[in-house]
């Protein structure tokens, strides 16, 4: 029973985890159609710029300056790697975004020597409390919680404000919405603002839960997001949310069970199954070839 | 468009012709790393007495001969911080001893580097590199598949290598190039099996390694076998690579009602499953193979109550003199300290890196010359008393070796301590 | 373009013999120790053309993004070491598992000697491409109906899928699990060797370009065939060409199928290269790797995928290893200068290519049509 619990516990908060990063993938997928292969890489390096922030400022000061500078970091790769190339093919885009995550991945490596780096404890999230007997740390119930009130925020911003309106325009149809008058490359570079910061706050919750961080500490926890993206149907929020909640449910469970190995061969196959059953995902909406 | 193309075109093609005419000239592009002294031989033929001559003339300004070793370690990738430990060994006993007798003439020991990235597919390349240098004998690597995969090329150079600290058997099976001076995965399985079971008197072990990793699942496959001899029952799980939530496979252990935790991973995992079993409070012990012996992995545990012992080949204390110098050093050198994790714990694989350097020395002055043939010939017979033990080699080419020293970690204190030296017949 | 592509054929055939000749002549008049580098980067760049030219057959061509690439080159490798590992070497390999399922070795079965090795190890490549073939088939059934990012993710999928599987320990007397399988014939064992041990004709990188040539040439009479000029109609425009008569998915199938198959024959090429196989090696990364190559050489052109990875191997490898040393000119040392740095500038550096020479090296032009100087109208598309 405990250990059921304790399964449940960890599945929930990996699925939190899972869900901010996820929800930064499919808002820009459902901007630009663009798998943005940094974003797990964005997550590694708010976590990096957190352990060396506290090395020198307090945390109170860390902790927005990283959230700052994380959306920073979004907003500069999308105008810098992935603007210039708005009218390319899909392909190449998805190439720059390859190629930034190499790169990001290689500068964390020049940076920390490629040593494990050590994640600062954040007092308060950072304690031990015991569950129906399954130790876990306040983190893993934080983060459900947060999850579900940075999705209402984030609901309210797009169903209810003019970017969000923008936002939905643009997702619909990127030529006529430019047609209306509405500024592309500000509502993207928002969406990378809204989608880094999420990722942000990812990173603080998902390292504090795991604290030691390598240069490929973004890759995982990224394919798996953006798989549940997928899975949930991409472009949708709740559908990541959901998505990553499952995700993150059934990885634990196959983790707990005899048949560990296959933990991220079933993440996949569940994607394959779910993509050839209802290849738009979960709440994805069908969209129709144009001639 | 069409000029750009054309440029773009003959500067392909100048390079690819430069990668031919390289080679005719040297390696010359890949040698800037140490000093460029490749040069000079050239085309002089493949004769093994030109290769003793050659760096000589272009050696460091003192005009001293100079004779090149060859590291090849990881700098980057997964083994990166290991790889740095084990140079910070060899880096010190180069400080400490830069030249070398051979054959009456005193030679600088020079040390040329080459990343294999821990990863099998850059490996050939590093080898490669080491090759084109002219080194005497190659040390290196840590993580067992690098080497496998660097091995045929030294082999077909005819170079000699001495291995450090990779542990798997495959690495000196089958290739008469490739030594090892360090203790190999079915002794480290089977005296940690031992330990447990003598120890804790434990019955049941809970095995956790990573997928595909060669030396997790062998050092889990030893394990399990010396702990089933003994009568115990073992629980085996695998996490995928890159894995950062061990919380299921901790709480799996407790869920199995194991009495030990045996987890031979790589530091950086070694790291979230201690600092996880430390905020869980985990009563079990937590048993480590080499990979462990990190002061990053102390550092996780620092505080908690995480009982964590390790195997390792050497012990601080083992060599006082060592000790002490290698700290004084690493305490000046900022660079060697940021290697080192940040601060001057002294990993078992520095101590064998530093034993290597040694060893290669001294296979060094027993041929009495540079030349690489003369050194792999006098490898076989070399016996030479580190600070990690005495080194000789078998018929396979691996060290003579039957004790492991195990350490638990202070976590008051920050520091291991000896608690106990375990051998097997 | 029918006038010329005679001639340019003529061209491009007495090309490829010259460069190959070129190549056992270097290869035995350099000293094989200090040229090396020359020589790995070559037998590398070799295999990564032919994996790249594989990739760029399904991208490029079809139009089908997949990223499963590294899973087939997995299966390749595996089926060419398992099936040429001399069966005296094979209680040394599987030692974990106490000796190997399968006891007999392609090369010994052909007779032995350099006979047999030559046979052996070309049926052991087909072998592997055939398997990496049979299992693309099978994978191709559900996911190709699959639409551009989807099939690339669901590809990737399976590459991660198949990864997993072949380090499964309970498959272990077959696949040796998380171990390394070694001993096989590698490209030194076509170094001619005389009586006395000595290596009287160099032939190890003349035999990777022998392969690689052989079976891009292979590729390049596909693309030039009936169904390359369907592959092409299918990725200008699905509709039209299921419009003009062309069966969609026999014909994407018929390309993940071969791509597959020449994937695979890299990836034997690839553990003959890296002298083991092992599953770890083929992950995602190897796939982007192959990837960017596939991009800097240009998406749609064979002779540039051939010059990129010539290119990618030799500067990532070997160019630009000075600047991962400490290096200190005049007593300054350089600043910036230490492990690691190397890849943030070949990151850079590819960066650099994907923004701004969008194209690639070739765009989608081959090596004989910039000889020819012939400007085709409308070939941005």
């Amino acid at each position: 029973m405990q250990y059921a619990i304790s399964i449940l516990l960890s599945g929930v908060s990996l699925g939190g985890q899972y869900a901010l990063i996820a929800i930064g993938y499919t808002m820009v997928y459902g901007i630009l159609r663009l798998i943005n292969f940094a974003h797990g890489d964005v997550f590694m390096v708010a976590g990096l710029m957190m352990v060396y922030l506290t090395a020198s400022l307090p945390l109170a000061a860390a902790i927005p300056l990283v959230l700052v500078l994380t959306v920073l970091l979004g907003f500069v790769i999308e105008r810098a790697a992935y603007k210039p190339l708005r009218e390319a093919p899909r392909m190449s885009v998805m190439i720059s975004a390859i190629g930034v995550s190499y790169l990001l991945q290689n500068l964390a490596t020049y940076i920390t020597g490629g040593l494990p780096q050590m994640y600062p404890e954040i007092p308060g999230i950072s304690k031990t409390i015991t569950i129906a007997g399954a130790p876990t740390k306040v983190v893993t119930v934080v983060t459900p919680v947060l999850v579900l009130v940075l999705v209402l925020a984030l609901t309210q911003l797009i169903h209810h404000t003019k970017v969000g309106m923008a936002m939905r325009a643009v997702a619909k149809d990127f030529e006529t919405a430019q047609l209306m008058g509405i500024r592309i490359n500000a509502v993207i570079s928002v969406t990378f603002v809204v989608g880094s910061f999420l990722a942000g706050v990812g990173s603080v919750l998902y390292f504090t839960n795991y604290q030691s961080i390598v240069p490929l500490s973004g890759s995982l926890p990224g394919l798996r997001a953006f798989v549940a993206a997928v899975f949930g149907g991409i472009g949708s929020i709740p559908g990541a949310v959901v998505g990553a909640f499952i995700i993150g449910l059934s990885e634990s469970i196959i983790k707990g069970s005899n048949w560990s190995i296959f933990s991220d061969a079933f993440t996949f196959a569940l994607l394959i199954i779910i993509l050839v059953v209802k290849p738009t995902g979960l709440f994805g909406e069908k969209v129709t070839d144009k001639v | 468009m069409k000029k750009f193309f054309a440029m773009l075109l003959t500067l392909a093609l100048v390079l690819s012709l430069a990668a031919c005419g390289g080679g005719s000239g040297g390696s010359g592009d890949s040698g800037s790393g140490s000093g460029d002294s490749s040069q000079a031989p050239a085309d002089s033929g493949s004769g093994s007495g030109d290769s003793s001559q050659a760096p000589a003339d272009s050696g460091s300004s003192s005009g001293d001969k100079v004779v090149r070793i060859g590291v090849f370690e990881p700098a980057t990738g997964d083994s990166g911080a290991g790889g740095k430990q084990e140079m910070l060994g060899m880096q010190y006993g180069n400080k400490e001893t830069p030249t070398v007798e051979i054959g009456g003439e005193t030679y600088n020991v020079e040390l040329v580097y080459a990343d294999n990235a821990s990863s099998a597919d850059k490996a050939p390349t590093a080898a490669s590199q080491l090759v084109s240098q002219d080194v005497s004998l190659v040390l290196g690597t840590y993580g067992s598949s690098s080497a496998i995969a660097g091995g045929p090329i030294f082999g077909e150079a005819g170079l000699a290598a001495i291995g450090v600290t990779c542990t798997n058997p495959g690495v000196t099976a089958g290739n008469d190039y490739y030594f090892r001076i360090c203790f190999l995965d079915p002794f480290q399985g089977t005296v940690l099996a031992n330990f447990a079971s003598e120890k804790f008197s434990a019955k049941k072990a809970y095995l956790l390694g990573e997928l595909g990793n060669d030396y997790d699942q062998g050092l889990l496959n030893y394990f399990k076998q010396a702990f089933e001899t003994v009568g115990g029952q073992c629980v085996v799980d695998s996490f995928p690579t890159n894995t950062s939530d061990f919380s299921t496979y901790l709480n799996k252990a407790v869920a199995e009602g194991a009495d030990v935790i045996f987890c031979p991973v790589s530091i950086a995992y070694s790291t979230q499953i201690v600092k996880l079993a430390a905020s869980m409070g985990l009563e079990t012990p937590i048993l480590g193979s080499d990979t462990l012996d990190s002061n990053k992995v102390l550092d996780a545990a620092k505080g908690s109550g995480v009982k964590l012992y390790v195997s390792t080949f050497y012990q601080e204390g083992g060599s006082p003199d060592f000790d002490s110098g290698i700290k004084a050093w690493l305490n000046e050198d900022s660079t060697a300290m940021t290697n080192n994790g940040g601060d001057d714990t002294i990993a078992a694989v520095t101590a064998m890196g530093y034993d290597a350097y040694y060893v290669a020395l001294e296979a060094l002055k027993a041929a009495g010359s540079t030349d690489k043939a003369a050194v792999k010939a006098a490898l076989p017979a070399l016996t030479y008393t580190g600070v990690s033990g005495d080194i000789a080699f078998d018929a396979t080419g691996d060290a003579i070796r039957d004790t492991a020293y195990i350490k638990t970690a202070d976590n008051a204190a920050g520091a291991w301590t000896l608690e106990t030296v375990q051998t097997v017949k | 373009m029918k006038q010329t592509s005679k001639k340019s054929t003529w061209m491009t055939l007495l090309f490829v013999a010259a460069l190959l000749a070129v190549v056992v002549i270097l290869e035995n008049v350099l000293d094989p120790n200090k040229n090396i580098m020359v020589f790995t980067a070559l037998k590398k760049g070799a295999v990564y053309a032919l994996v790249a030219v594989s990739m760029n057959l399904l991208n490029g061509f079809t139009g089908l993004f997949s990223l499963g690439q590294a899973g087939f080159m997995l299966l390749g490798a595996y089926t060419y070491a398992i099936m040429t590992i001399p069966a005296a070497q094979r209680d040394a390999v599987y030692y974990i598992y106490n000796g190997s399922a399968i006891n007999f070795s392609l090369p010994e079965l052909f007779g032995g000697g350099p006979v047999g090795l030559v046979l052996g190890v070309i049926a052991a490549l087909i072998l592997g491409g055939c398997v990496a073939a049979v299992v693309a088939w099978l994978i191709g059934l559900p996911v190709l109906r699959l639409k551009s990012d989807y099939l690339a993710i669901a590809t990737l999928g399976f590459g991660e899928i198949i990864r997993a599987v072949f380090q499964w320990d309970k498959l272990g007397p077959v696949t040796n699990g998380a171990n390394a399988l070694k001993s096989f014939p590698t490209f030194s064992n076509f170094n001619i060797q005389n009586a006395g041990g000595e290596t009287v004709l160099r032939l190890s990188t003349f035999m990777a370009f022998l392969l690689a040539g052989v079976c891009i040439a292979v590729i390049v009479l596909l693309i030039n065939s009936t169904y390359g000029r369907a592959f092409k109609a299918i990725r200008d425009d699905e509709v039209a060409a299921e419009a003009m008569g062309i069966n969609l998915s026999r014909h994407k199938r018929l390309a993940f199928v071969i791509s597959s198959f020449f994937a695979g024959v890299g990836g034997g090429m690839f553990a003959m290269f890296a002298n083991q196989a092992q599953a770890k090696t083929f992950t995602t990364a190897m796939t982007y790797e192959i990837l960017l190559i596939v991009v800097i050489g240009g998406i749609g052109s064979v002779s540039g995928s051939c010059i990129a990875a010539f290119l990618y191997v030799a500067a990532s490898e070997w160019w630009l290893r000075f600047l991962d040393a400490e290096t200190f000119i005049g007593g300054v040392k350089v600043p910036l200068l230490r492990n690691g740095f190397r890849m943030v500038v070949f990151s850079v550096v590819i960066m650099i290519v994907v923004l701004f020479f969008r194209k690639g090296i070739m765009g989608d032009k081959e090596l004989p049509d910039r000889f020819n100087r012939r400007r085709k109208e409308g070939a941005a598309k």
